[in-house]
């Protein structure tokens, strides 16, 4: 225990002051460029030196473009119109549409001002090589960018927020239960008992845990009526595909509680341990920071972390509408590790000694 | 023979906490299994009762190897520990009800069971209320029943009257020879010198060892003393 109380919080204190970044980086960058001339290279070459963003892809069209943003492969789509470089030397001003992925309102605002310092930075050079003695007597024209915020238009921080609280809730409530429900029954001693006891390690886990998945997906429930009345979330998506993955989710968090009360002898112990990992993922789930602002070590370890999944299923079902198909690749990755958290549970839990 | 042991040990580390024991128990045999505090006898008995694997040695209970069985010894014994562990959060029917369904008792079978052993032990008026709410020696008769339930042919209990009024320790040996004339075979571990004596025959263990084994009767003339009390402390003190 001693090694413990000294060692976990300073993990904590590393990784968490590292990956816990409210800084917008790495944003995930495309671009749809209907010019295709010098002019419309130039702008994307600035975003492309550009720290904050990571240009990933030029899209051939706005349709193919909306579409991964509807998959949530990119955040932003800067969508150049035809004509850019002429419209610019000739009329003096253009308009670019900036489409910005804004579930998480306050980073799609900071996005915003990035956005427009970029091109307020090119637009400055191009109209001093534009300028010609004779525009002299115009005004200093310029490029207007028009963001359009998508899944959350308003930028409200609580469409935001509660479905990522939400499942906060189901995990901490159905984590900590399970854990302490089987380190309880060995400080009681009806552990051993039930391990004298001809019943089969499936039967006791199964008995010990179904209870505890009712009572998550009851909070589910709850909590999603609660969302709908009190903070009128939007809620685009089936239900069915929501509870469907909670279903199998909560069955990885169960998991989890028995292995770490398989590993403690007190129910004091089991509430530590339990906390820890519930601190580190809370912070690295993509609720307060995006992961993709993380560093890339951090970005690692989120991988491991069930609360980042559930999240952004939660929130690509109820503010994307995304469907059982969207979430496929997701609900697969949360489906094996169920399977192998609960496979080391139980291979964990020993009868005899 | 129904308890066969060989040379069975459990060492932890350096520690020989069970060195070497060889002892045999027959069937509807009061066998007492006692020794000081820390000289190895529950890490014996949970050798014996399938959950603790020994270090080495030899042993079957029931006709059952404890290295390759465990599970099958578990459907043949009732247990007892020393902390008392029916669900104190359930009712005594409730309890009854649990235990039965896990030995695979069938409905009717736990109904007409417990309505036997709720009228033998005198709870009829506090059947539907928690087991957490009884006074010890209450709760150690139900556990004892509970143990019971499935018809063992060993039950081993764990210092199973540790903590009663000396009233209520002669009522659970009432149980115990109404259980042994059933021919259920009883292991028993106790501090309680006066219970050794109505055990059939009483093994002594002493740092980890069985230092004697006999009849009450046998044990106080090898000693020469009149109680077993005496040959403890005689045995205990070396």
């Amino acid at each position: 225990m001693l090694p413990l109380i000294f060692v976990l919080p300073l993990i904590q204190l590393i990784v968490l002051s590292n990956a816990a970044t409210f800084e917008v980086k790495n944003i995930a960058f495309s671009y749809v460029d209907n010019d295709k001339t010098p002019y419309s290279r130039g702008l994307i070459e600035k975003f492309e030196a550009s720290t904050f963003f990571n240009v990933l892809t030029s899209f051939p069209s706005q349709e193919i473009a909306n579409s991964a943003m509807l998959r949530g492969e990119v955040d932003v789509i800067l969508e150049i119109p035809l004509h850019f470089e002429r419209d610019l030397s000739k009329e003096k001003k253009t308009e670019l549409l900036v489409i910005i992925n804004a579930i998480d309102g306050a980073a799609a605002g900071v996005e915003n001002v990035y956005i427009n310092q970029i091109i307020q930075g090119f637009n400055k050079n191009a109209q001093a090589s534009l300028i010609k003695p004779s525009d002299l007597k115009y005004p200093y024209k310029s490029i207007t960018s028009i963001p359009s915020f998508w899944f959350n238009e308003t930028l409200n921080y609580k469409t935001f927020m509660v479905p990522g609280i939400l499942v906060l809730l189901v995990t901490m409530i159905t984590l900590f239960l399970s854990g302490m429900n089987i380190v309880r029954e060995k400080e009681i001693g009806t552990l051993e008992q039930m391990n004298v006891t001809p019943i089969k390690k499936h039967q006791f886990i199964i008995g010990k845990l179904f209870p505890f998945w009712v009572l998550g997906m009851g909070l589910l429930t709850i909590g999603l009526i609660i969302g709908k009345a009190i903070f009128n979330v939007p809620m685009l998506g089936s239900i069915g595909v929501m509870y469907f993955y909670t279903s199998i989710y909560i069955l990885v968090i169960l998991g989890m509680g028995l292995f770490i009360s398989n590993f403690t002898d007190t129910q004091q112990q089991a509430m530590f341990i339990a906390w820890f990992f519930v601190v580190i993922f809370i912070l690295m789930s993509g609720l307060f920071t995006p992961i993709e602002s993380m560093p890339k070590w951090a970005q690692i370890i989120t991988e491991f972390n069930p609360i980042k999944y559930f999240v952004e299923v939660m929130r690509m079902v109820m503010l994307k509408g995304s469907s059982l198909a969207d979430i496929a690749p997701l609900l697969i990755k949360t489906l094996i590790y169920a399977l192998i958290i609960n496979g080391l549970a139980i291979w964990s839990y020993k009868k005899t000694s | 023979m129904v308890i066969e042991v060989e040379n069975l040990s459990k060492v932890f580390g350096d520690f020989k906490a069970v060195n070497q024991i060889s002892f045999e128990v027959g069937k509807g045999e009061i066998f007492g299994f006692l020794g000081a505090n820390g000289a190895g006898k529950t890490t014996a008995m949970k050798m014996l009762i399938g959950i603790s694997s020994p270090s080495s040695g030899k042993a079957t209970v029931a006709g059952f190897d404890v290295y390759k069985n465990a599970e099958d010894i578990k459907k043949n014994i009732g247990y007892m520990s020393q902390k008392f562990a029916l669900y104190d959060d359930l009712t005594i029917k409730e309890n009854i009800t649990f235990f039965g369904g896990i030995y695979g008792l069938s409905r009717s079978r736990i109904k007409e069971k417990s309505e036997l052993l709720i009228n033998e032990l005198g709870l009829q008026d506090v059947a539907k209320e928690l087991v957490g709410s009884l006074p010890l020696g209450w709760k150690q008769k139900l556990s004892f029943s509970v143990a019971l339930l499935h018809e063992p042919k060993i039950i081993f209990l764990d210092e199973p009257t540790g903590g009663v009024d000396p009233i209520t320790r002669r009522q659970f040996w009432e149980l115990i020879y109404k259980a042994a004339n059933k021919g259920i075979t009883v292991f028993v571990t106790t501090h309680y010198m006066d219970e050794a004596e109505y055990c059939d025959r009483v093994s002594i263990m002493v740092d980890g060892k069985i230092e004697a084994l006999d009849t009450p009767k046998k044990l106080k003339e090898q000693f020469n003393v009149d109680s077993m009390n005496d040959v403890f402390l005689k045995l205990a003190r070396g």
